[in-house]
């Protein structure tokens, strides 16, 4: 379909981010080498530039970096907590200033469209350690008892869809609370994060409170096993996450899981269409879908099923893919060639089962990892596309009768992270998020986050709470 | 009638010994495998043979379990509150042959005995009172940075596999089962595998106090016999390991893991002690509802 509006480029600039040829491991207060000498390079995704050279972490580096939040533990958490949120308050003000700078770096690294990082990662970053930098002072009116205690050391892995705002789910509640953290970013989105350690060193945080260690499982796994680590948080894949629970059984670690989903969005006959189409479009195309919360199944009720599909496919001819940079990009590159092939398997599988595939004309990068915008129509639950997570920018469309057959197939599936309601009907609504087993529901809207709002699963989506007062508890000795 | 001849008349009489059977789906069958196993008092006198519970039992409780879940995760919290107080009526009536049992069961004298016991009936008028009061405590409403109503309430994990205390028979049990049930979750729970008289005749209590079927399944045996099946059970939500030791909360931890069960760590706890309200939100989720707010504008327009 021809565009109705022809758009110029309109590129953010990169000179404001200068991305240095190597980078170290961060351990207590340094930027060092790993132990065994060994670096990675990170790609940008959308071109396949090479951004930089990273020390790539083993299992001595692991060691190291305990050893060095062991050590800082002891005064970061008998720092007065007043002080300890003047840290945080720091941080958050630094990440504002800096907001530009790592708004691009993330887009370059990560792949996502810049107005995703400059308008809903950074704020939402800075908003996570301001919101907990407040807590530090006041854990005592938690709920959680008097003078309630950190855990000791925590150890973090965390996943490359939105790097550096998961670092801030981790790190911000950490701190706050008085742990020290080792935290693990993905291998293939290291920058962000390493660029954090830049802000610790500017806020002037204590060496050791703070370690990054670029790497990958298996330095994720050394963080996680490691007999000196009392805490572990994980976001990621529900299989990695099962791996994790059974490593620190009969251990005292205490466990939190972020993982998978395969969220439904159901939308109801009376739901006000085009407010549906556009929740739907963020549900399942923000970050090109590589979202664990994502809206990946639309459950529409039968009777509006072609108005909804018909208004939907024009709304998806609109959207524009292409070089993240660009200010009026939609649809982002694919963060990975591994993600890319994983999601183009699913989807051939879908095809294969008997599903019928849907994209709008899209004109696809030549360099670069990239998959168009895909809706498949047709889908029955026994369908892999309608239970696997595929972590992409394809949306399964199953139909319903009944609210109960709506809840039922909502339900049907081994996730339970979020979910959508669309509907006029408050009363409907309550009903509904009250059947649906998932630990975040919106209605009436999707993809919304908040510092203050408890975000995980039900099911094998994870367990514990990250945001808000629910949050404080994964790092307490409660 | 004189004393004498009262005791008389007693001693000749034979006394009708009790059946104790499982509990489960709100009836009070036998092991399906048809075992038994001898229980003693601390001085080895023989009490009582109790069914010694397979794998099928431990499913079939599942399924039990499962089956309760949705009237009692949807029931109010007043009415649930109503009813673990009626389970604290109904021990107050039996509270001697509480009182008996534990004495046998633990070894201790009849005062030491009967404070187990009315311990164990106030505990489950401190949950009663919880039912309705715990998600206030946990929940609410979040004040995030937009036009949105935003509301977190705790939901009940679900089924709920539950390894009671090996030592407190009776105090300890109703320590680790009254939490799990007083938020909607059902349980399936493996009484003390040497001491396991008070809890199957608490089944018996708990089929006349209003209690749902299925919401409370009892289970004698080996723990660790029962305990495996149920922590690899994929309609299992969580597990509580209070009653297992080391080895056995580390295999049994492995296991949870394949489906992501919660699992509450074997620990320390003097069960004398008013508990707090932990061994609630370890079985609870918390759930987190949004809706836009809309605004009204000075024309008084609204989404």
């Amino acid at each position: 379909m021809a565009s109705a509006f022809e758009y110029a480029p309109a590129p953010e600039s990169r000179g404001i981010v200068d991305i240095a040829p190597s980078y170290g491991l961060f351990i207590d207060g340094e930027f060092v080498e790993a132990a065994d000498g060994k670096v990675f390079k990170t790609v940008s995704p959308s071109t396949e530039e090479v951004l930089s050279e990273i020390a790539q972490a083993g299992e001595a580096d692991v060691d190291r970096a305990v050893k060095a939040a062991r050590k800082a533990f002891e005064k970061w958490s008998a720092l007065p907590g007043s002080e300890r949120a003047k840290y945080l308050f720091r941080i958050a003000r630094i990440i504002q200033e800096r907001s530009r700078e790592l708004a691009v770096l993330e887009t370059l690294d990560n792949g996502k469209p810049i107005k995703e990082t400059r308008d809903a990662d950074l704020p939402l970053v800075a908003a996570h350690f301001f919101y907990y930098a407040g807590w530090a002072d006041k854990l005592d009116h938690a709920g959680f008892g008097a003078s309630p205690k950190p855990l000791g050391v925590a150890g973090q892995v965390i996943p490359w869809n939105f790097p550096l705002l998961m670092l801030a789910w981790k790190i911000a509640p950490a701190l706050a609370t008085g742990n020290t953290v080792v935290l693990k970013p993905a291998e293939t989105t290291p920058l962000s994060a390493l660029f954090f350690a830049d802000i610790c060193r500017q806020a002037g945080l204590p060496k050791g409170v703070v370690n990054i260690l670029p790497g990958y499982g298996d330095a994720g796994a050394a963080v996680v096993a490691h007999p000196d680590v009392n805490k572990v948080a994980f976001t990621g894949s529900t299989a990695v996450g099962k791996e994790i629970a059974r490593t620190v059984a009969g251990s005292r670690k205490k466990l939190t899981l972020e993982l998978g989903g395969k969220g439904a969005n159901i939308v109801f006959d009376d739901a006000p269409i085009d407010q549906a189409v556009e929740g739907i479009v963020n549900g399942i195309f923000f970050n090109q879908g590589q979202v664990c919360c994502a809206g990946s199944r639309l459950l529409v009720q039968e009777s509006i099923q072609d108005e909804l599909l018909d208004s939907l496919k024009r709304r998806l001819s609109t959207l524009r893919l292409g070089d993240p940079l660009d200010k009026n990009t939609d649809i982002g590159a694919i963060n990975s060639e591994e993600q890319l092939t994983r999601i183009t398997s699913l989807v051939e599988q879908g095809e294969a089962e008997g599903a019928e595939r849907w994209s709008p004309a899209c004109e696809i990068p030549t360099s670069g990892y990239w998959f168009a915008p895909t809706l498949f129509t047709n889908v029955t639950q026994a369908h892999r596309i309608a239970r696997d997570e595929i972590f992409g920018p394809v949306l399964s469309v199953l139909t319903f009768r009944t609210p109960d057959e709506a809840v039922a197939k909502a339900n049907n599936t081994p996730y339970g992270l979020s979910a959508g309601i669309w509907t006029e009907k408050g009363s409907r609504i309550l009903a509904v998020a009250n059947k649906l087993r998932a630990g975040v529901i919106w209605s009436n809207t999707f993809n919304k986050f908040d510092p203050t709002s408890p975000f995980g699963g039900y099911k094998e989506s994870g367990f514990g709470r990250e945001g808000g007062r629910h949050g404080l508890e994964a790092y307490l000795d409660v | 009638m004189s004393d004498k001849n009262d005791k008389t008349e007693r001693a000749e009489r034979l006394s009708v010994f009790k059946t104790y059977k499982l509990y489960v789906g709100g009836k009070f069958p036998r092991s399906e495998s048809g075992r038994v196993y001898e229980v003693s008092d601390s001085k080895d006198n023989w009490l009582a043979n109790v069914p010694l519970s397979s794998r099928k039992d431990a499913r079939d409780a599942v399924v039990a379990a499962r089956k309760a879940f949705g009237a009692w995760s949807g029931a109010t919290a007043y009415n649930r509150g109503q009813i673990l107080y009626r389970i604290a009526e109904m021990l107050e009536g039996r509270r001697e042959q509480y009182v008996r049992e534990v004495a046998d069961a633990e070894g201790l004298s009849k005062s030491k005995a009967a404070a187990q016991v009315d311990a164990a009936i106030d505990r489950w008028v401190w949950y009663a009172g919880w039912t309705d009061k715990i998600a206030q405590v946990v929940g609410g409403g979040n004040p995030v940075a937009g036009p949105f109503f935003n509301l977190s309430s705790p939901e009940p994990t679900g089924v709920v596999a539950v390894l009671a205390p090996q030592e407190s028979s009776f105090l300890g049990l109703v320590s680790v089962l009254a939490p799990v049930i007083a938020t909607g979750n059902t349980a399936i729970v493996v009484a003390s595998e040497k001491s396991p008289l008070p809890a199957l005749s608490l089944g018996e209590v708990l089929a006349t106090s209003d209690l749902p079927g299925g919401v409370v399944n009892v289970l004698s045996g080996r723990t660790a016999e029962i305990a495996k099946p149920l922590a690899a059970h994929q309609d299992v939500n969580a597990i509580d390991l209070a009653g297992a030791d080391d080895v056995l909360a580390k295999e049994l931890e492995i296991a949870a893991a394949d489906n992501l069960k919660r699992v509450l760590r074997p620990q320390p706890v003097d069960y004398t002690e008013t508990p707090g309200i932990d061994r609630m939100t370890a079985f609870l989720e918390t759930k987190t509802v949004w809706h836009p707010t809309g605004s009204l504008g000075a024309s008084g327009s609204s989404y």
